[in-house]
């Protein structure tokens, strides 16, 4: 019994290679900006592509100088969209999952169903629409008008709805009503904790979709105080196009605006249980 | 308002006597779930539910000049039927981006879904080394931006940057830029499936780690090699997965924006309706077109709606359809 189950668990070169391949590509174009980000805007075309220079100190403080040090504005502002707004999105999503899973009222069905709609709007459709309304509250060309609509995510009280039917016992809840505990504070105190790994899932996602989203602030915004990433960097490789000096910028602040998040992403890893039917299923 | 804030607890203070339970049961089972409801279901209407009303009423509307279109009330909007959707269906510039993007989800859901679980099979095997080193190097681009992987792939792109225009041209070889028109669809494809694959295989990954291991046991013991466990137990259990992974990679190619729109200063030969939401956006803001953008934006909407929906009916027949 115990020979054949050696001879098959023994290490397969050809799936263990099949696979460094594939990481080899994802890697391939963040080694290169590692090298790229480090060249004079001469060397960018001339020297091999994968062959590091030492202009990376100066590239950075050229990029710091270009008109102010507005790319650390981009970088505060996209920690404040993709922070504070994954923040607030996911204290909603928890609120409004805790309700749906755990509370019975008429109608519950009917607002999680209509709600669960919303997971196939296609979101960028409602930036336009968005925009004219922000534009009417005189709010566009805010920080408001970025954040604001990004809040809700269906996607994040369908997840949040799962978590809470699945770790807020029903039982602790009627405890800490007999005690006389307020509804919010039986949630903020006792749902909350209870769900937390959950929500720390919710809260990526919502990060990585807030940072990841490019129209909504591309169309939101004109003044480039106020970009996040994406915009700003953008906005710099057009003017590269007229201005190649302005290449190396692009690519040095490329490379530092993913080392935050490679950062963030490579510590919060085992977070990342993305289990979408078997969600579907439990629910 | 002060004083409608103060009259549901005043009356139910008055009431009290009379029939406690039942007022307190109202409020206990109606109003309390309703008002923590509130903020998901208040930003639900204002960013959800109103802009996709506005984008209809838009949508049946158009400026009206009259005269010389000067002075205060000489422009007005008026109902314009289904003009808007007829011009929209009609522009072959729509039509054209349409048919490019069906193109391209042909090429990048195949290979990206394909890819995805070829490696999500390869992690779960017993026999592969060095997982969680490919694991975390292949989600990683999930990461990054899309208008900073297509910024990086865009020079990348470059002859004069390329590694691989770099060995050609040692050799001899002359190269096609991915950048030039008939190749661009690709340069744009292989973007997306750098930024796709690591999620998708993570999505399957997780299904198959909650498949209970004597399922596999059972079928060792049967003889079944890892192939045939992979192709007869592993992906059938999981088809659920793909299914959803399948489903939202159609939405999101549909969707198509920040890369073409990125790629363009590298790019000339991108047009400014490369894809059906670029169009969307040029009219509304280039054009100032609103009500065209709004048509435009409601047939995408509904042609995700059809295509999500026929998608599902389709499979779910396939896959699911010897229980019925």
């Amino acid at each position: 019994m115990s020979i054949p189950t050696e001879i098959r668990e023994k290490p397969s070169y050809l799936s263990t290679g099949i696979l460094i391949i594939g990481a080899l590509y994802c890697l391939f174009p963040v080694i290169w900006v590692v090298a790229a980000a480090t060249k004079g805007s001469d060397e960018l075309f001339s020297t091999f592509t994968f062959t590091p220079s030492v202009h990376l100190w100066s590239n950075i403080v050229e990029l710091t100088a270009y008109r102010d040090g507005v790319f650390w504005r981009w970088m505060l502002n996209t920690a404040l969209y993709a922070g504070v707004g994954a923040l607030l999105s996911t204290w909603v999503s928890a609120l409004s999952g805790y309700v749906l899973a755990k509370y019975d009222f008429p109608g519950k069905n009917g607002v999680f169903k209509v709600l669960l709609m919303g997971v196939l709007v296609p979101g960028v459709i409602l930036a336009i629409p968005q925009y004219l309304m922000l534009a009417q509250l005189g709010l566009t060309n805010t920080y408001w008008s970025v954040l604001l609509p990004q809040i809700i995510s269906p996607y994040g009280i369908y997840l949040a709805r799962i978590y809470a039917a699945a770790s807020v016992p029903g039982d602790v809840i009627e405890a800490a009503r007999t005690e006389g505990a307020k509804e919010m504070y039986i949630f903020n105190r006792i749902a909350l904790p209870m769900m937390l790994p959950g929500l720390v899932t919710i809260f990526l996602f919502q990060f990585v979709a807030i940072w990841n989203n490019f129209m909504l602030p591309y169309i939101m915004l004109g003044d480039d105080t106020l970009f996040p990433l994406t915009v700003g960097l953008n906005g710099l490789l057009n003017q590269g196009a007229t201005a190649p000096a302005l290449y190396t910028l692009v690519l040095a602040g490329a490379l530092l605006s993913i080392i935050p998040l490679v950062i963030m992403f490579l510590f919060l890893q085992r977070y990342w249980r993305v289990d979408l039917a078997a969600g579907a299923v439990k629910a | 308002m002060a004083a409608t804030a103060t009259m549901p607890g005043s009356a139910e203070k008055t009431a009290a006597p009379g029939r406690p339970r039942q007022a307190k049961n109202f409020k206990q089972r109606v109003l309390t779930p309703y008002a923590m409801l509130a903020p998901g279901i208040v930003l639900f209407l204002l960013f959800m539910a109103a802009p996709i009303i506005y984008t209809l009423v838009l949508s049946f509307q158009q400026k009206k000049v009259s005269g010389l279109g000067l002075g205060k009330g000489a422009q007005s909007t008026v109902f314009a039927g289904f003009d808007n959707y007829v011009r929209s269906l009609t522009d072959p510039e729509f039509g054209a981006s349409v048919l490019r993007v069906l193109t391209y989800g042909a090429i990048l859901i195949p290979l990206m879904l394909g890819f995805a679980l070829l490696f999500a099979l390869l992690l779960d095997s017993r026999r592969t080394r060095a997982g969680s080193f490919s694991r975390t190097a292949i989600f990683l681009p999930y990461a990054v931006p899309a208008v900073i992987s297509s910024l990086l792939w865009g020079f990348l792109y470059l002859p004069g940057v390329s590694p691989f225009h770099f060995v050609a041209d040692k050799l001899g070889i002359a190269l096609p830029s991915l950048l030039n028109p008939d190749l661009i669809i690709f340069a744009i494809a292989n973007i997306a499936l750098w930024g796709g694959v690591g999620f998708n295989m993570i999505v399957m990954y997780t299904s198959l780690k909650a498949v209970p291991q004597e399922i596999y046991e059972a079928a060792k013991l049967d003889g079944a090699s890892e192939i045939q466990t992979a192709l007869r137990i592993k992906i059938p259990i999981i088809a659920p997965s793909v299914v959803m992974t399948a489903l939202f990679s159609m939405i999101a190619t549909l969707q198509v924006f920040a890369e073409p729109t990125t790629l363009r200063p590298l790019a000339n030969s991108l047009s400014t309706s490369w894809s059906p939401l670029m169009l969307v956006y040029r009219d509304a803001f280039t054009r100032n077109d609103v009500y065209s953008a709004a048509a435009t934006s409601i047939v995408i909407a509904l042609a995700t709606f059809a295509i999500s929906f026929l998608f599902l009916r389709v499979v779910q027949k396939r896959a699911f359809g010897q229980e019925n």
